[in-house]
């Protein structure tokens, strides 16, 4: 037993507002630069929806992830000696026209303008080459249009569905979509890491978090196609891949990343998971319906003895251990198998999990009667007005039992507060509804808890990782740099000619 | 006068600048080590530039390297017509496969803006130099020809004459004017190698080949557990 620390996340879907405030929080702090424009590390996107960059999910086309033949997995963009035979020109890399091209307004002719006829204009500019661009698509231009049968109909998950539901979806009053905000998944087996050729890119072995290193990246770009949540991204300025950091430095010095502290609909858990990394290649060999199960079990349980002695064994201080058992994220993901990851047939082990959401029924049309009213008080999941083929397509590689059951509990437990608060069902329904998905009263207590009340401390438990120790031992002198440029680094991010 | 600067000053000037500032470059500046990859901005007329440039310089290059390294092999080899007229043929497609992908290249840089953006000052001097050194190159292979053979009997002695600090200026007076601007560029090109983008040669990553697929860092020995060393302050001490 190889025991492992990894900073996981789980963001909980049913409390999605869409509002982007995570998408800016990050884009002030790391991507408002010159060639990280057009990057959103974080971004939410509308479900059913194309994405950013346009249909990421389709890896027939952009060939992220890894393959599994049952004994070996491989990347889906080829071998190794594939990588080097591309390396003058890599066919599946994505194009700057995928994401957008980023640009502004020419704002200063609003106020410089010559007085004239006509109220002056602020025309676009590309922010790449300066000059006036036509303005075809943006990052999030297919935002709540889910009725839009221009954007909708190409999300690659409603290959799930039949014809029959896929027309039902789009009718005007079953209209539905709900909000997919996604960060780097901090892959426990991330195929970024596993298709760079210069080894510029690593993960941390104290907390997992996956990183580029600045000075050892040569540009190939070969993490761009190789990850499948396209969540690597090329500076084309610096000539070189960047990526969401978990906000580390904020991290270690005990504060929560930029968009999980700036979240307003408070949707987002981070915590601890320890897992066992002698298992780790053998959970993507299973076949696509058990990836959930076999990424669950290769987690450990914190409270295990002898887990925690294999944990010590790897330099996990006991203090961390701590914050590990009072992990959020170890209880929406195992405990109560809530949270499912996304996209788990790319086979890299994303480390952010998703609390499905709830879309019931609201309305139904009957003779052409719009009626709002309901016989139950919440239709049940089965009714759901997103097929159930379409959440598993996106959180369980398809295997609906997963995301039946994580439904099905957040239903319970509406039921069972209902019940509580009002009083107004019966309480043989909900004691009915508790047990379909084996869950006890306390159990549903504590979920309702920690997804309506939770503070930020039961929401974001960071595990201490101890770097405090690592700066001391830096040869810096850390009261010379106070001010300064900081530690580390030195040069400023320019290219040489 | 001019022909000692030419070939015998530049030569060991460009070969030292060479050495020193590409050492010094890669230990201040890692950061600059590599080319400035544009794939993403322009990745469809790059292909037709990029993939035959790389492929008929690299045959070209290695073409200069063995006659340099074994030129009495070479004289032998090409001692039988046949085998002369396949080797200067092989040449020749390196050769012209190298000329059209740095035509390609050099018409993507100067028409597509977005490459103009992203494009400094030096990238356009290396790829003029290239591509004239490139031209100049398949000149000579067509209108000189059996150069694999002069080449190996004259010009070859001339660098063991350079490399052995003995410079022999007698052997390369003598030669056409294309051949001695293309000896000319050559060193040019050595001269401004570690200033600008060609850097990227000494970046080949073949480690990748046999190097696990996941690579995990740990901030320091992962044995020894996180945390136990701040209780104590005295014995972080010992560690600065």
């Amino acid at each position: 037993m190889d025991v492992r620390l990894q900073t996981s996340m789980v963001f909980h879907l049913d409390k999605c507002i869409g509002c982007h405030t995570c998408s800016i929080a990050c884009k002030n702090v790391w991507t408002d630069r010159e060639g990280a424009e057009y990057m959103w590390w974080n971004n939410v996107e509308t479900k059913p929806g194309t994405g950013y960059p346009t249909a990421w999910e389709d890896q027939t086309k952009y060939k992220g992830g890894w393959e599994s033949n049952g004994e070996k997995p491989g990347l889906k963009m080829g071998s190794k000696s594939s990588r080097l035979l591309n390396i003058f020109h890599n066919p599946d890399l994505p194009k700057l026209d995928d994401y957008y091209e980023p640009w502004t307004y020419e704002y200063e002719n609003l106020f410089d303008a010559p007085e004239g006829a006509d109220q002056p204009t602020a025309r676009p500019v590309s922010m790449i080459t300066g000059e006036y661009m036509e303005i075809e698509a943006g990052p999030n231009w297919d935002d709540d249009l889910s009725g839009s049968p221009v954007y909708a109909a190409n999300d690659p998950n409603l290959d799930a569905l039949t014809e029959e539901q896929r027309e039902e979806l789009f009718d005007i009053e079953r209209l539905v979509f709900f909000y997919l905000p996604r960060i780097c998944n901090h892959c426990l087996n991330p195929s970024c890491v596993a298709s760079c050729p210069s080894g510029a890119i690593y993960k941390r072995g104290e907390d997992g978090v996956v990183l580029i290193n600045q000075d050892k990246c040569r540009a190939w770009r070969m993490c761009v196609t190789a990850c499948p949540y396209k969540k690597t991204f090329y500076n084309w300025s610096t000539g070189k891949s960047e990526k969401c950091i978990l906000c580390f430095p904020r991290l270690e010095t005990g504060q929560a990343p930029a968009c999980f502290h700036s979240c307003v609909g408070r949707i987002r858990y981070l915590g601890g998971l320890l897992y066992d990394a002698d298992k780790l290649v053998d959970s993507v060999n299973v076949p696509d319906g058990h990836l959930v199960d076999a990424h669950r079990d290769i987690l450990l349980d914190p409270h295990d003895p002898e887990v925690r002695k294999g944990a010590m064994k790897n330099g996990i201080d006991e203090r961390t251990l701590e914050a590990v058992e009072r992990s959020p994220v170890y209880k929406f993901v195992k405990e109560w198998g809530l949270a499912l990851p996304l996209h788990p047939e790319f086979r890299t082990l994303p480390m952010l999990f998703y609390v499905p959401p709830m879309l019931p029924v609201m309305a139904n049309t009957e003779d052409g009667v719009y009626d709002t009213a309901n016989d139950e008080l919440f239709s049940p999941i089965e009714k759901s007005r997103l097929p159930l083929e379409f959440m598993a397509s996106l959180f369980s590689a398809g295997n609906i039992d997963h995301v039946s059951l994580a439904l099905k509990k957040q239903y319970a437990v509406r039921l069972f507060k209902r019940l509580e608060t009002v009083g107004d069902i019966d309480a043989e329904t909900v004691r009915v509804a508790l047990e379909e998905c084996g869950m006890d009263e306390a159990e549903a207590e504590a979920i309702y808890r920690l997804t309506s009340l939770p503070t930020m401390d039961e929401r974001v438990v960071i595990p201490p990782s101890h770097r405090e120790e690592a700066l001391q031992m830096l040869n810096d002198d850390m009261w010379d740099e106070k001010g300064k440029a900081g530690l580390g680094s030195r040069n400023l991010p320019v290219r040489g000619s | 006068m001019l022909n000692y600067f030419l070939f015998v000053v530049l030569p060991y000037m460009a070969f030292a600048i060479f050495v020193v500032v590409s050492i010094y470059r890669f230990v201040t500046n890692r950061f600059s080590y590599s080319s400035l990859s544009s794939q993403f901005l322009e990745g469809d007329e790059l292909f037709y530039g990029s993939v035959p440039w790389h492929i008929g310089i690299l045959g070209s290059l290695l073409g200069h390297v063995i006659g340099f390294l074994i030129p009495n092999q070479v004289l032998w080899f090409n001692s039988v017509p046949l085998r002369l007229y396949i080797l200067e043929v092989t040449g020749l497609v390196f050769g012209l496969l190298a000329l059209v992908g740095v035509v390609a290249l050099f018409w993507r840089r100067v028409s597509t803006p977005k490459i103009r953006a992203v494009s400094s000052p030096m990238d356009y001097v290396v790829v003029v130099l290239l591509l004239v050194q490139v031209a100049l190159g398949v000149f000579t292979a067509l209108f000189y020809r059996w150069g694999s053979s002069w080449y190996a009997a004259t010009l070859v002695p001339y660098l063991y004459s350079l490399f052995s600090f003995r410079p022999d200026l007698s052997l390369v007076v003598t030669m056409p004017l294309v051949v001695k601007l293309h000896i000319i560029g050559a060193f040019t090109i050595l001269l401004v190698f570690p200033f600008s983008r060609l850097v990227h040669m000494f970046s080949i990553p073949i480690t990748y080949l046999w190097r696990p697929y996941q690579v995990v860092k740990w901030n320091w020995d992962r044995e020894r557990i996180r945390g136990q060393y701040t209780r104590d302050k005295t014995q972080i001490a010992g560690h600065k």
